[in-house]
């Protein structure tokens, strides 16, 4: 017998059928582009035009472009990997984590989610290559054999296991979200009038036809992509964070980092879902699709992990006094006292206050609060990182050598860059692929309805009594 | 054409109408070609007597596969073709390795496997795929059944297929 709770409403409204689904999403494939798009995506190429002449400038000249200095040797290029890489989380958490857990309102999300997270790794390689120095050297980190005598690359080190982390993340990311969309794409080329669409969705679509046998296949793949991928994703950035627990700065040196990492990933990613999903759902239209209910919820794992990312704050703080190591107790004085001392207060109101305005109901279900609360943690989660990086690096062992960091105009353009990639790339997508899994959708209309009915005619029969 | 194959094709507007319609047609003895849907269906396997897909294990041989791979490699680099002395720690430190290890558990598990399933559906690029009716990507749920390996006729065919429910019997000949 099928149970199902009252007490949650449906996943999609507005009575859809199979059919309306498909018109709903497909139609913004198959339209002409609007000029809102147009004028979105000029800007993109426009911001991304500007930054990679910065990124020339920086490849061009060397990384001596940036404001480095000898004592802080990683600032704004690792700040924004990191960020990057944690964006680049959620998208896989949703389909993954949440299809092992059945949670069936993952199916409106996902599509955008995890489209989002290989563009935002995406970006956050890049900042690596520019961190290189020497980015068309950028095959050294890999065990080939070479010309120095089969000098082989040493498997201890934290930034090889990074190499394999984030490729293995981003190649598999690629394959759950392509295999995910081969349905959907079918749907676009059964559908298409004109000759070369069907010919691009048609070798798109690698010849999908929804036969049973496909779909049980399809199924297993996924589930086990999900099972695959969920491991991995917290596994990526725990060795993120490996980059600096192994190390021996004060400040970086903490058992604590993998947890606290992979928390606050999730927290920004999910702001990130939330910001591009609000805008997504205003400008095509979505709002039987992602519901209300859809935002709460990820609200509400916003107000979880931003919670786990608080308490993770305070332990380090604490530890770092109770440990009684004299450096390690300084360097977290230095945060919050120091000549830094607003970056960690933003980082403290951003990331530990502002998500916690989210117990109240209101708000979880208010879009412009949502919208701005989503942004500023985006903005707390980038803090975060500016301040584990620079300040633990800036004011070293010796008093001689502190130094302050100041970005130069390459290291903004750079940041630009990232931001012009991420979002050509994903107004590409939000064009030219379906943004919402079509056929998950489909598959979980008739259930929610159902239990619309029954949930109706209930009502109605105790009124009637 | 003496290759071409004659189809009833028999189209439903619902899934739980084609589950019942599943039963009733395999129930007369009749074999069914393929059904087709939007979505995948829960418990359509069964129905259609479809044995459990052997992908799990194809992901599981590919995953130790990578496993191996990846210990080899770091075992032989690290301990045998250029042992280095890394602050006098062992050549061959097995717990650095478990983070390579696993990554690549799930890259050649992953890359594996949907190779596989791509494979066995036959699911590339340059496919001809053989569409019974073009609304299953959308709306429609088609049972196609194959005139040449059923005694049945097509008239009964068309008859059984409607008694169960399809709102529309078509013929497609491939």
């Amino acid at each position: 017998m099928h149970i199902s709770s009252h007490v949650r409403p449906d996943l999609v409204t507005g009575g859809k059928t199979l059919h309306d689904v498909t018109e709903d999403i497909s139609r913004h494939v198959e339209s002409k582009p609007n000029p809102r798009w147009l004028i979105a995506f000029g800007l993109s190429v426009l911001l991304l035009g500007y930054g990679l002449y910065n990124v020339y400038k920086t490849v061009w000249f060397g990384i001596g472009m940036w404001g480095l200095n000898k004592t802080v040797g990683w600032a704004w290029d690792i700040t924004n990997f990191v960020w990057w890489v944690g964006i680049g989380h959620a998208g896989t958490l949703i389909s993954a984590i949440l299809l092992l857990f059945r949670q069936k309102w993952r199916t409106s999300i996902n599509r955008a989610a995890e489209a989002m997270t290989i563009f935002a790794v995406l970006c956050a390689a890049s900042f690596i290559l520019e961190h290189m120095g020497r980015p068309w050297l950028a095959y050294w980190p890999l065990p080939l054999p070479n010309a120095f005598g089969s000098l082989w690359v040493n498997f201890n080190s934290p930034l090889v296991w990074d190499v394999f982390a984030i490729s293995t993340y981003l190649s598999v990311s690629v394959v759950f979200w392509y295999i995910g969309m081969i349905p959907d794409l079918a749907t676009i080329r059964d559908r298409a009038t004109n000759k070369i669409s069907k010919i691009v969705y048609g070798s798109l679509s690698f010849g999908w036809t929804g036969g049973a046998k496909d779909w049980s296949r399809y199924e297993s793949v996924s589930l086990i992509l999900a099972g695959l991928s969920t491991p991995l994703v917290l596994s990526v950035h725990t060795i993120v964070s490996f980059d600096f627990a192994t190390s021996v700065i004060p400040g970086w040196h903490t058992t604590i980092f993998p947890p606290y990492f992979v928390a606050g990933a999730i927290f920004s990613g999910f702001a990130m879902v939330l910001t591009l999903m609000l805008i997504t759902r205003a400008v095509y239209k979505l709002e039987d699709y992602i519901t209300l209910e859809h935002i709460e919820t990820m609200n509400k794992i916003i107000i979880l992990t931003g919670s786990i990312v608080g308490v993770a704050y305070i332990t380090e703080f604490f530890i770092a006094w109770y440990s009684g190591v004299e450096y390690e107790a300084y360097a977290f004085i230095n945060r919050a006292t120091g000549p830094y001392w607003w970056a960690y207060w933003s980082m403290m109101t951003c990331n530990v206050i502002s998500p916690q305005l989210l117990w109240i109901r209101k708000l979880r279900r208010n879009i412009a609060a949502t919208f701005i609360i989503s942004i500023i943690v985006n903005i707390g989660m980038w803090f975060e990182r500016f301040v584990i990086i620079v300040t633990s690096l800036h004011r070293d062992y010796l008093p001689s050598s502190w130094a302050m960091f100041f970005p130069t105009s390459v290291d903004v353009g750079d940041y630009l860059n990232s931001f012009g990639l991420f979002f050509t790339l994903f107004f590409l997508f939000a064009k030219f692929l379906p943004v919402i899994n079509m056929a998950e959708v489909k598959g979980i209309l008739k259930s929610s309805q159902k239990h619309h009915e029954k949930a109706y005619s209930k009502k109605s029969e105790s009124a009637h009594v | 054409m003496s290759n071409s194959k004659n189809f009833v094709v028999g189209v439903f507007d619902d899934e739980d109408v084609l589950m019942h319609a599943i039963d009733e047609v395999r129930g007369a003895g009749v074999k069914i070609h393929e059904v087709y849907s939007p979505y995948p269906i829960h418990g359509i396997d069964d129905a259609l007597g479809y044995k459990r897909s052997r992908l799990p294990r194809a992901a599981f041989m590919f995953g130790i596969t990578g496993t191996t791979c990846a210990l080899t490699l770091m075992i032989w680099t690290m301990g045998f073709d250029w042992p280095m002395n890394i602050g006098g720690k062992h050549n061959i430190p097995l717990p650095d390795f478990i983070p390579i290890s696993f990554e690549l558990t799930v890259l050649f598990a992953a890359f594996g496997m949907v190779g596989t399933f791509l494979t066995a559906s036959n699911l590339f690029p340059w496919s001809k795929p053989v569409i019974f009716d073009e609304r299953i990507t959308d709306d429609k749920f088609v049972m196609a059944i194959d005139l040449g390996k059923n005694a049945k006729s097509k008239e009964e065919l068309r008859q059984l297929l409607s008694a169960n429910g399809a709102s529309e019997v078509n013929e497609k000949e491939v």
